[in-house]
């Protein structure tokens, strides 16, 4: 039979060149982002200041790469879950959904006590009840069947705005005073890291990177959808909960370190959908961190170090990242 | 053996099956028919856990749905709804691939490649297999997704529709090839099926389906006869015999009755 004889002679090399391919992309971007850190380490340091400058500049480094690796984790991590590729934690108003906890344990508890909370005690808490805030509302908004995205778009924005709303309505209220405190976690950004939070953030973030390599062929069964998901033995509500308990982990790190970044995790995780088209969870995650490491610690060596911009890098970012949400929609709406 | 015992469900307070109980032996495929809303795939979503079970049980060789861990099941049954997109962009070769993962869990080895090799030959997906789904017609992602329950290699193969958007050769070569995968490996299908014709040709026992509840299980020439498609379509049809086969005439009203009542 024909058909038999192509079988013979196509099996030897199936699915081998997209492999090599994809294996070689990912090398590249690794030893970008390791050009990237070096830049980050050294650009513009003047001489004779490198004892100070670079124990200085490697806790801030250690921060970006930090943020790097929670966004694009997290956005990937939704968009597997979630099954759509438009929607990210961030756009649905997550990080203000930490800023809010922020807010509001100043106004409950008032600015003196929030303050005299152990930072550390404080950042658990908060993450704690993010993980269980995001795993309830995402469990709710996302296990019923197959939702038409475009209603899921629209459900993602209202959040959004509720969060920010409330968050900046719950700013309002309470005293002037207590508000530099909630400005102060309000107003981190790239350049002024929080430098508090990097030991813990780094450890959980540590703890979240083995598990979740672990787990990585259950991430691709989780993008097949409920029904196959279940169909193909996959304990399908814990790995659902697994998933969003992370992806609410992940965004108070980010947010702690560097504030809400609202299109980052977009830009990247969709860089790396078309660097490695049709690849795996495992691969396109170390691609998208990658690629987060790169644009975020390479921006900021570029920006701070050499062009002596501040701020501005968050500003591109959001530009670019605010420009594929459009297309992406534009693109959904076609189709 | 499939045992459904006393299966009655209910959406949002709607009795959507009542008291369904049968018995289907091992082998062979079993179509499954009715009207639209008869319950059908509600019976095939509660068969594969989809849907948890609010009354009553339903056992594969003695195997408990609601009581037998998921990934076992995984091994003994798989399931094909009706409508099924993938948001991820993935090749048909990978997609066949996830078939296998209730035994590789992320490794396969040449065993699974093997069989996902067989599985896509079997739904002449060959020359396709590189391509993405997103890039197939609904026909060839039709038959990608057969492919891939396939290739998962159960004893019990449930299908809702599997010939939707499928030409006529390649819905004739499905059933041809669902046929003979059970005859030689002993397989049972249970299939949703809207043409009447092909659950009478292919089929070896039929079980009709009426306002969620069993009408009627019998043989292709038991259940398609005129009388009997009668009482679970609420339509005339006539049927004729061809060539052994039942053949029901259902695209036209009889000719005679249609001058007797104007």
């Amino acid at each position: 039979m024909p058909s038999d004889r192509f079988v013979q002679i196509a099996l030897p090399q199936t699915g081998q060149a997209p492999l090599d391919r994809a294996r070689a992309r990912v090398l590249i971007l690794g030893a970008l982002s390791l050009v990237a850190l070096g830049l980050f380490l050294t650009l513009g340091v003047p001489g004779g200041a490198w004892g100070f400058a670079l124990p200085f500049r490697a806790g801030k480094l250690v921060a970006l790469v930090l943020v790097a690796y929670a966004i694009a984790t997290s956005t990937q991590l939704f968009h597997a879950a979630t099954r759509n590729q438009i929607l990210t934690p961030a756009i649905m108003g997550f990080d203000a959904l930490y800023l809010m906890l922020q807010a509001g344990s100043v106004f409950f508890f008032g600015a003196m006590a929030t303050q005299d909370l152990d930072p550390i005690l404080k950042f658990s808490l908060e993450v704690i009840v993010m993980m269980v805030f995001s795993t309830g509302l995402f469990l709710w908004l996302f296990s019923a069947q197959a939702r038409d995205l475009h209603l899921l778009v629209l459900v993602g924005i209202i959040f959004g705005t509720l969060f920010r709303s409330l968050s900046s309505f719950i700013s309002r209220m309470i005293d002037p005073n207590d508000f530099v405190v909630v400005q102060g976690a309000t107003f981190a950004q790239f350049n002024t890291v929080n430098i508090d939070l990097l030991w813990i953030s780094l450890a959980l973030c540590a703890f979240t990177l083995p598990a979740l390599w672990a787990l990585r062929h259950q991430f691709d069964v989780l993008a097949l959808g409920r029904d196959m998901a279940i169909n193909l033995g996959l304990p399908y509500r814990r790995v659902m909960m697994i998933t969003f308990a992370t992806v609410g982990l992940l965004v108070s790190v980010s947010t702690a370190l560097v504030g809400p970044v609202t299109f980052f995790g977009l830009l990247v995780t969709h860089l790396a959908y078309r660097l490695l088209p049709g690849a795996r969870f495992g691969p396109t995650w170390i691609a998208a961190s990658l690629v987060a490491v790169i644009s975020l610690v390479g921006g900021q060596a570029v920006f701070e170090h050499v062009l002596d911009f501040k701020g501005t890098l968050s500003v591109v970012i959001d530009l670019l990242g605010g420009l594929v949400f459009l297309t992406l929609l534009l693109k959904g709406a076609q189709r | 053996m499939i045992q459904i015992s006393d299966v009655s469900h209910q959406i949002s307070g709607l009795p959507i099956l009542t008291d369904v109980t049968f018995t289907l032996p091992k082998g062979g495929i079993t179509a499954l028919i009715g009207p639209n809303g008869a319950g059908k795939s509600t019976l095939l979503s509660l068969m594969a856990r989809l849907s948890k079970l609010q009354t009553g049980a339903i056992s594969f060789d003695g195997a408990d749905v609601s009581t037998t861990p998921t990934q076992a099941l995984a091994k003994r049954l798989s399931i094909l709804r009706q409508d099924n997109s993938v948001s991820a962009r993935l090749t048909v070769e990978d997609l066949v691939g996830f078939g296998r993962y209730p035994h590789h869990k992320g490794r396969p080895n040449a065993e699974d490649l093997r069989l996902v090799q067989e599985a896509l030959t079997a739904m002449a997906l060959m020359p396709l297999r590189q391509r993405f789904l997103d890039e197939l017609s609904g026909g060839q992602r039709q038959r990608a997704f057969v492919a891939m329950v396939l290739a998962q290699d159960t004893d019990y193969v449930l299908l809702d529709e599997p010939l939707n958007n499928l030409d006529m050769k390649h819905a004739r070569q499905m059933m041809e090839r669902l046929r003979d995968t059970a005859r030689e490996q002993g397989k049972s299908f249970v299939i949703v099926i809207h043409d009447i014709n092909f659950a009478a040709a292919y089929a070896d026992r039929i079980v009709a389906l009426k306002n969620g509840r069993l009408h009627a299980v019998g043989t292709p020439k038991d259940i398609v006869t005129r009388p009997m498609l009668k009482q679970v379509f609420d339509l005339d049809i006539i049927v004729e015999n061809i060539r052994n086969l039942p053949v029901a005439i259902h695209q036209i009203a009889p000719f005679p009755e249609r001058q007797e009542h104007p």
